[in-house]
C-alpha cells in the first residue's frame, strides 16, 4: 500500500499496464517528454521509450484518429485530450469512429482504447476546461463512461478501462487530481467497470453522485446527520453502463432520491438516472426524484464559479425538498 | 513602390501530371514505365474492364430495388484499379464510400460489397487476412485511420504501407491537413491518394480551393505530393508503386493526386447534367482508361476486342451470382445489432432485448 493522490494512482494504473502489456500505447499532447501538463505520464517515456510513450503535434482528431488505427494494428492506445473542452475537435473520431467500430465491422474489428480527459469545476481554469460534457458520452452508443472520485476507484478503473475491448471515455477531475491522498495498493488490481458504491450508507434518502459531487453529497450528508437525516450516498464510479440495481436495492430502502451533478440541469446523467428509477422503482418512492444541478448556462465565468456549481448547502435544501414533499 | 511586396514563400511552379501512356496509348515516357509481365499487364486490363461492367450492372441493380447506396465509379478505373494492384496483400486499405473496387481487389467478396450497398452488418465482416475497412462515409475520417494505421506498421517494425483515398472535395476537410501533418511529422509509411474529379457532387474544383493542385497541399504536411494522369492506369501504377516503396523504406509518406473523371453522376440521387456539360463528359470520354490502356495492350498484341467482350460476361455472370448470393443471406436480428455493440453485453441492453 501507498499514499497516493488521484493523479499518481493514474500515473501508477498507467506504468502497470504498459509493464503487462506491450501493446499499450500512451500518446496525446505534451504526455511524453514532459509527462503530461498535469504530469499524469511523467517519467513514463522515460521508462518505457517513445515508442510507447509520445507526444504528438497538435491536433485532437488525429489523435482520435491515430487511436482507431492503432487499435485496428493490435495496439491498446491510452489517448489523451488535454483538456475536456476540446473533445469537440475530436467527437467524430471518438463518438463516432471509434464507437461504432465493433458494430460497423460486425465485430471483426474493435476500438480497445481508453480516452483520457481532465474535465471538471472549481479551479477557476480558462474557458473549456472545465465543462461536463459526460452526458454527450453517455448518449453515444458503444462508448463506456467513467469518472472516479478517488485514487483508489481512478486506479483499479483505469487499469479495467485499459483492458476493456471497448472504447472507454475516461473522465477525470481536475479538482480532485490532488485534492486528497488513499491508500492506493501497489501493483494490479481491477474495480468493475459498471458498479456503482455505496460511499455513505443511510436510511431516509438517496444522495446519487459521481466525480466531485460525490464529496460535496458527502458534506451535505454530514449537515443533513445533524438534523437527524441519515443521507445514503452512492458514486455511481461508471455512468455507461450505469448500475441501476445498486441506485433501486437504495431507494428500496429510503424510498427518497436526488442526484447531484454540476453538468447542468438538462444535461448530465441525472435525467437518465431519474427515466430509468421511473422504470423499475416507482412504487417505492414517496416523493418525486429531484436534481440538484447547475442551471441551463454556459459554464460560468471563473468569478463566478462556486455560485454556480452544486454546494452542501443547495443538496441539503433539495434533501428537504425531497423529504417534506 | 507601389504594387512591391515584401517577400513572401511562394510555390507556383507548374504541375504536369505524371504520364507514360498517350490518350491513342501510345509510349510517351518508357523511362518510367513499371516494370510489369504480359500476364499483369492483361490482368490490369481484365480488373478494368470487370470493374466497368460491375459498375454498369451495380446501376441497373440500384434502379431495380436490388442495391441500396451505391457511388459509381465508371472512368476511375485508372486510379482505382492501378493504385490497389501497385501494392501488396499485406498493405492495409482505408477507403471512402466511392472505394469498393479496391477493397473487392484486396479481398473483399463481391457480395459482402452488395450487402454493404443494402445496408447489411455482413458487408462490414471483413475476411480475416483481408487488410481493409469499411467504406467510410464521414470524408476524411479514413485518412486518419490509414494514418494510424501506418503508425501501428512503424511501431511494429513491419514494412507494410497504408493507403487512403478521398476526392478533391475531401482535401477541403480538417482531417485531410491533420492526417497529411501527423505523417511528415511521424514520417509513416502511407499513401494518401485523391481521386479529383473536378466536382464534389455540384462544387467545382476551383471551389474547393485556391490551390492550383491537391498535390501542392504535401508541401503543408512537409511529405511528398505527386500529381499522375488518373486515366493512364500505368501511370497510376509507377506512382504508388514507387511512394509504397520510399515509405517502406523509411522515407514517409506520399499525397498523390490522381486527374480523373467519374462518366456517371456522383450518386445514383445525383443529376449531373444540372452542373457539367455535355462537351465536357464528351473531351472526358476521349480519355477512357480502358480505351487508352486497352490500345496500349492491343499494339502489343495482349488484347483483343474478344478478350473485353470474354471478360464482360464473365463479370456479368459473377455480378449475378453474388447478387444472389447478397439476397440469400440470412436477414439481420435486433437481438444481434445488440450483442454487436460492446464485447460484453450489458445489463440495459439485454434488458432492451424484451421489446423485440
Amino acid at each position: 500500500m501507498a499514499q497516493m493522490n488521484m493523479i499518481e494512482a493514474i500515473k501508477d494504473a498507467m506504468r502497470v499496464e504498459l509493464k503487462r502489456d506491450p501493446s499499450v500505447v500512451i500518446f496525446g499532447e505534451d504526455v511524453g517528454h514532459v509527462g503530461g501538463v498535469f504530469r499524469a505520464t511523467e517519467g513514463l517515456q522515460a521508462e518505457f521509450g517513445e515508442n510507447r510513450v509520445f507526444d504528438t503535434p497538435l491536433a485532437e482528431s488525429a489523435i482520435g484518429g491515430m487511436a482507431v488505427g492503432l487499435g485496428i494494428q493490435g495496439f491498446r492506445p491510452v489517448a489523451e485530450i488535454q483538456f475536456v473542452g476540446f473533445i469537440f475537435e475530436a467527437l467524430d473520431q471518438m463518438f463516432v469512429q471509434a464507437a461504432r467500430m465493433r458494430y460497423r465491422s460486425g465485430g471483426r474489428y474493435n476500438a480497445p482504447i481508453v480516452f483520457r480527459t481532465p474535465f471538471g469545476g472549481g479551479v477557476k481554469a480558462a474557458e473549456l476546461h472545465t465543462d461536463a460534457l459526460e452526458g454527450l458520452a453517455m448518449q453515444t452508443p458503444g462508448l463506456k463512461v467513467i469518472v472516479p472520485s478517488n485514487p483508489y476507484d481512478a486506479k483499479g478503473l483505469l487499469i479495467s478501462a485499459i483492458r476493456d475491448n471497448d472504447p472507454v471515455f475516461f473522465m477525470e477531475h481536475l479538482n480532485l487530481y490532488r485534492a486528497f491522498r488513499d491508500e492506493v495498493p501497489e501493483g494490479e488490481y481491477t474495480v468493475p467497470i459498471g458498479k456503482a458504491k455505496v460511499v455513505r450508507e443511510g436510511t431516509d434518502v438517496t444522495i446519487i453522485a459521481y466525480g466531485l459531487m460525490v464529496h460535496t453529497a458527502l458534506k451535505a450528508a454530514d449537515e443533513l446527520e445533524k438534523n437527524g437525516v441519515k443521507a445514503e450516498v452512492i458514486d455511481l464510479r461508471t455512468l455507461m453502463p450505469l448500475d441501476i440495481d445498486t441506485i433501486v436495492a437504495s431507494i428500496q430502502k429510503t424510498n427518497r432520491a436526488i442526484v447531484v451533478q454540476e453538468a447542468q440541469k438538462s444535461a448530465g446523467a441525472a435525467a437518465e438516472i431519474i427515466a430509468q428509477i421511473n422504470e423499475k422503482a416507482i412504487l417505492h418512492l414517496e416523493a418525486p426524484v429531484l436534481r440538484c444541478a447547475p442551471p441551463d448556462t454556459v459554464y460560468p465565468f471563473a468569478q463566478i464559479e462556486d455560485q454556480w456549481l452544486p454546494t452542501p448547502a443547495r443538496i441539503v435544501k433539495k434533501v428537504n425538498e425531497v423529504l417534506q414533499f | 513602390m507601389p504594387g512591391q511586396t515584401l517577400p513572401h514563400v511562394v510555390h507556383s511552379e507548374d504541375v504536369t501530371p505524371l504520364r507514360i501512356l498517350s490518350p491513342e496509348g501510345e509510349v510517351i515516357n518508357a523511362d518510367l514505365m513499371p516494370d510489369l509481365t504480359d500476364e499483369q499487364l492483361k490482368e490490369v486490363m481484365y480488373r478494368m474492364v470487370f470493374t466497368r461492367t460491375w459498375d454498369d450492372r451495380a446501376v441497373n441493380l440500384g434502379r431495380q430495388g436490388r442495391l441500396g447506396f451505391y457511388a459509381p465509379v465508371s472512368g476511375q478505373e485508372g486510379t482505382m484499379v492501378g493504385s490497389e494492384y501497385a501494392l501488396t496483400k499485406d498493405d492495409f486499405v482505408c477507403p471512402g464510400y466511392r472505394d469498393m473496387p479496391q477493397i473487392v481487389w484486396h479481398g473483399l467478396p463481391l457480395y459482402q460489397a452488395f450487402l454493404y450497398s443494402r445496408g447489411h452488418q455482413h458487408g462490414g465482416q471483413i475476411p480475416e487476412g483481408v487488410n481493409v475497412l469499411m467504406p467510410q462515409i464521414i470524408i476524411g475520417a479514413q485518412i486518419l485511420h490509414a494514418t494510424g494505421i501506418a503508425m501501428g506498421f512503424k511501431l511494429k517494425g513491419e514494412k507494410r504501407v497504408a493507403i487512403t483515398y478521398t476526392g478533391d472535395g475531401g482535401s477541403s476537410e480538417g482531417d485531410f491537413y491533420e492526417g497529411l501533418n501527423y505523417a511528415g511529422a511521424f514520417k509513416l509509411p502511407a499513401i494518401y491518394f485523391v481521386q479529383n474529379n473536378g466536382y464534389a457532387i455540384t462544387t467545382p474544383y476551383a471551389k474547393q480551393t485556391g490551390a492550383q493542385s491537391i498535390a501542392h497541399k504535401a508541401l503543408a504536411a512537409g511529405i511528398r505530393g505527386v500529381q499522375v494522369d488518373g486515366m493512364d492506369v500505368l501511370a497510376v501504377i509507377a506512382a504508388v508503386r514507387e511512394a509504397a516503396e520510399i515509405a517502406r523504406n523509411g522515407g514517409g509518406a506520399t499525397l498523390i493526386e490522381g486527374l480523373t473523371y467519374r462518366f456517371r453522376p456522383h450518386s445514383m440521387s445525383d443529376d449531373a447534367t444540372k452542373y457539367r456539360t455535355k462537351d465536357e463528359e464528351a473531351e472526358w470520354g476521349l480519355k477512357d482508361p480502358i480505351i487508352r490502356f486497352g490500345k496500349y495492350l492491343e499494339s502489343k498484341g495482349l488484347w483483343s476486342e474478344e478478350d473485353t467482350a470474354r471478360v464482360r460476361e464473365e463479370a456479368k455472370a459473377a455480378v449475378n451470382e453474388h447478387i444472389k448470393k447478397a439476397e440469400q443471406t440470412e436477414k439481420m436480428t435486433i437481438h444481434g445489432l445488440i450483442d454487436s455493440m460492446y464485447e460484453n453485453t450489458p445489463q440495459h441492453l439485454e434488458e432492451q432485448k424484451a421489446d423485440f
